[in-house]
């Protein structure tokens, strides 16, 4: 990942109507990071991808993309970002490759759309419409058409919203066989384990507003619920459990706590290692001695006040 | 324009993968003017008595469902077409490549034309086949006429897909305006049979216009400057809108 900036967002803000759907945002995106937009639905996430893809006209702020006004200059831009759209369909009785056709015909010094359906494993699907193919095929057919204009960054939109599992992660080995071409990737996404696998940056957005941005395990850091180390007590079932009060002084924990017959200490960074190391010192040698991380849920939770679905 | 001749063929291609398109445009008129030769063919004129605005009938029906293919075309085809590519999120796509409403539009219209001009030859060649009709007095004539018809109904059929809610709407919408104008313009009933009622509704109906000066330019009555006028009108009125109107979902 390089230091170039490639996307430049600085207090953008969209009102329709009465309805602020954006209301102050301000992100860079470097060139070669996937960069996640993580929000419920309606939170603004969109409407500032489409702003940013020149498709919506803000109200207000200053946008750049790759050095130029998506608005001003979307004719020279259109050959170097590609977008997946939300919730967008092809003609049901497009062919596979009349759809790679039409939009290698369309797209300004479009890539060669033969080698893409190669490289997107599209070749057996070539005469299947559009109306045939699984929900899996469709995402890979809709970032095909993303490349055919060779882009720099491309924008996915809810890629994988209405796919089943397997599919997901299909689709994510995508993602990353794309930001691995060097491409930037922008991903707007309410699934939380989606944007903690895949973004190298996420940006949570709450009601039109940046409310955190960092690297996952950086959100986990700061928001999150902190490490907990989990074991089963020794002789739990016993009258005497033994005293675990000295946990608490050992380095790097802040609380032991009793969840029925488990163990919990709670703590931050190498907690793990020197509960483990006490514990042994000890005598005492649980063997389901693990640790449960907080996940981006919880920071979202922290965040927003409410989870993804409400 | 690359782009524009590529989107024109993807679309007249799709317009053919469509059972709507076969129905209406190419197989419809064709059926209406077997009823219509069957019926009125070989029917000679009692003295005195003026049918089919004093043409033949077949010289009458030709014309008019040359007319006819426009209007399923553009009242059929094209609101359907376009309210499925709004709701399915297609026009988005379309500008998310950064294509222009023009080129999207003009390639409607374009893919729209042809298939009128496949229909009104099928007609024609149906005519000519199984019953005598005259050979148009003026073919450069009729096929200015039979354009501007295509392009009034093409502007309708692009308003309609605007304006219109939904699929569902816009193909009700659609082939109730198509059958009304079939009963009332003229292409069903002659005009001649027609009460004073169903000839003022017809009056305004785009058919009744087109089919018009379509007969007039087939029969040797050459153009019809008032019915070409209110044609263009139409085209121009209903296109403003249109593009006003216009979303990309």
């Amino acid at each position: 990942m390089g230091d170039e900036t490639v996307i430049e967002v600085e207090h953008l803000r969209k009102v329709y109507g009465h309805t602020v759907a954006v209301d102050d945002v301000s992100f860079l995106v470097r060139r070669g990071e996937i960069f996640g937009l993580l929000g419920s639905n309606g939170a603004g996430k969109t409407t500032t991808v489409e702003c940013v893809e020149g498709l919506r006209r803000p109200t207000a702020g200053s946008l750049r993309v790759l050095g130029n006004d998506p608005q001003a200059a979307s004719a020279s831009l259109a050959g170097r970002i590609g977008c997946q759209l939300q919730e967008s369909r092809l003609p049901d009785h497009l062919k596979v490759w009349e759809a790679l056709d039409l939009f290698a015909a369309i797209t300004p010094g479009a890539a060669d759309w033969r080698l893409l359906m190669e490289q997107w494993g599209l070749s057996e699907k070539r005469d299947a419409s559009f109306a045939s193919l699984s929900g899996g095929q469709r995402q890979r057919l809709f970032v095909a058409l993303a490349f055919v204009s060779e882009p720099e960054i491309v924008f996915l939109d809810e890629m994988t919203t209405g796919l089943d599992p397997a599919a997901r992660h299909v689709a994510w080995d995508l993602i990353e066989t794309i930001r691995d071409r060097g491409t930037t990737v922008v991903l707007v996404t309410h699934f939380m384990d989606e944007a903690e696998r895949l973004c190298d940056r996420v940006a949570v957005v709450e009601a039109g507003r940046i409310v955190a941005l960092d690297t996952p395990r950086g959100l986990i850091d700061r928001y999150g619920s902190g490490r907990k180390v989990v074991f089963t007590c020794p002789n739990a079932a016993g009258d005497a459990a033994p005293e675990l009060d000295w946990l608490s002084r050992v380095e790097h924990v802040r609380g032991v706590a009793r969840r029925g017959s488990l163990c919990v200490v709670e703590g931050e960074g190498p907690v793990l290692a020197t509960v483990a190391a006490a514990l042994v010192g000890r005598g005492i040698v649980p063997d389901d001695l693990r640790v449960e991380e907080s996940s981006l849920e919880s920071v979202f939770l922290t965040l927003t006040g409410h989870t993804v679905e409400d | 324009m690359r782009g524009l001749f590529k989107l024109t063929w993807v679309e007249m291609k799709l317009f053919l993968r469509e059972p709507t398109t076969l129905v209406f445009t190419f197989a419809f008129p064709v059926v209406m003017l077997f009823v219509m030769g069957e019926i009125f063919g070989s029917r000679t004129l009692h003295p005195g008595e003026v049918m089919f605005r004093g043409f033949g009938a077949l010289d009458y029906y030709v014309p008019a469902y040359c007319a006819l293919v426009s209007a399923s075309v553009g009242v059929i085809l094209l609101p359907t077409r376009l309210t499925s590519y709004r709701s399915g999120g297609v026009l988005r796509r379309f500008r998310g490549a950064h294509v222009p409403v023009w080129v999207v539009l003009g390639a409607q219209a374009a893919a729209s034309t042809v298939l009128a001009v496949v229909g009104c030859l099928l007609v024609w060649g149906f005519g000519e086949l199984v019953y005598t009709v005259r050979f148009p007095a003026s073919l450069g004539l009729c096929a200015v006429v039979f354009l501007l018809g295509t392009l009034m109904f093409a502007a309708i059929g692009v308003l309609l897909g605007a304006v219109m809610p939904s699929t569902r709407a816009a193909q009700g919408a659609g082939l109730m305006l198509f059958f009304v104008m079939l009963f009332l313009s003229g292409a069903g009933p002659p005009v001649e049979v027609m009460s004073e009622k169903m000839l003022r509704i017809g009056d305004f109906l785009p058919l009744t216009h087109s089919l018009v000066a379509m007969q007039d330019a087939w029969n040797g009555l050459g153009f019809n400057v008032s019915e070409a006028l209110t044609m263009v009108a139409v085209t121009v009125a209903a296109g403003w809108v249109a593009l006003r109107a216009y979303r990309w979902g």
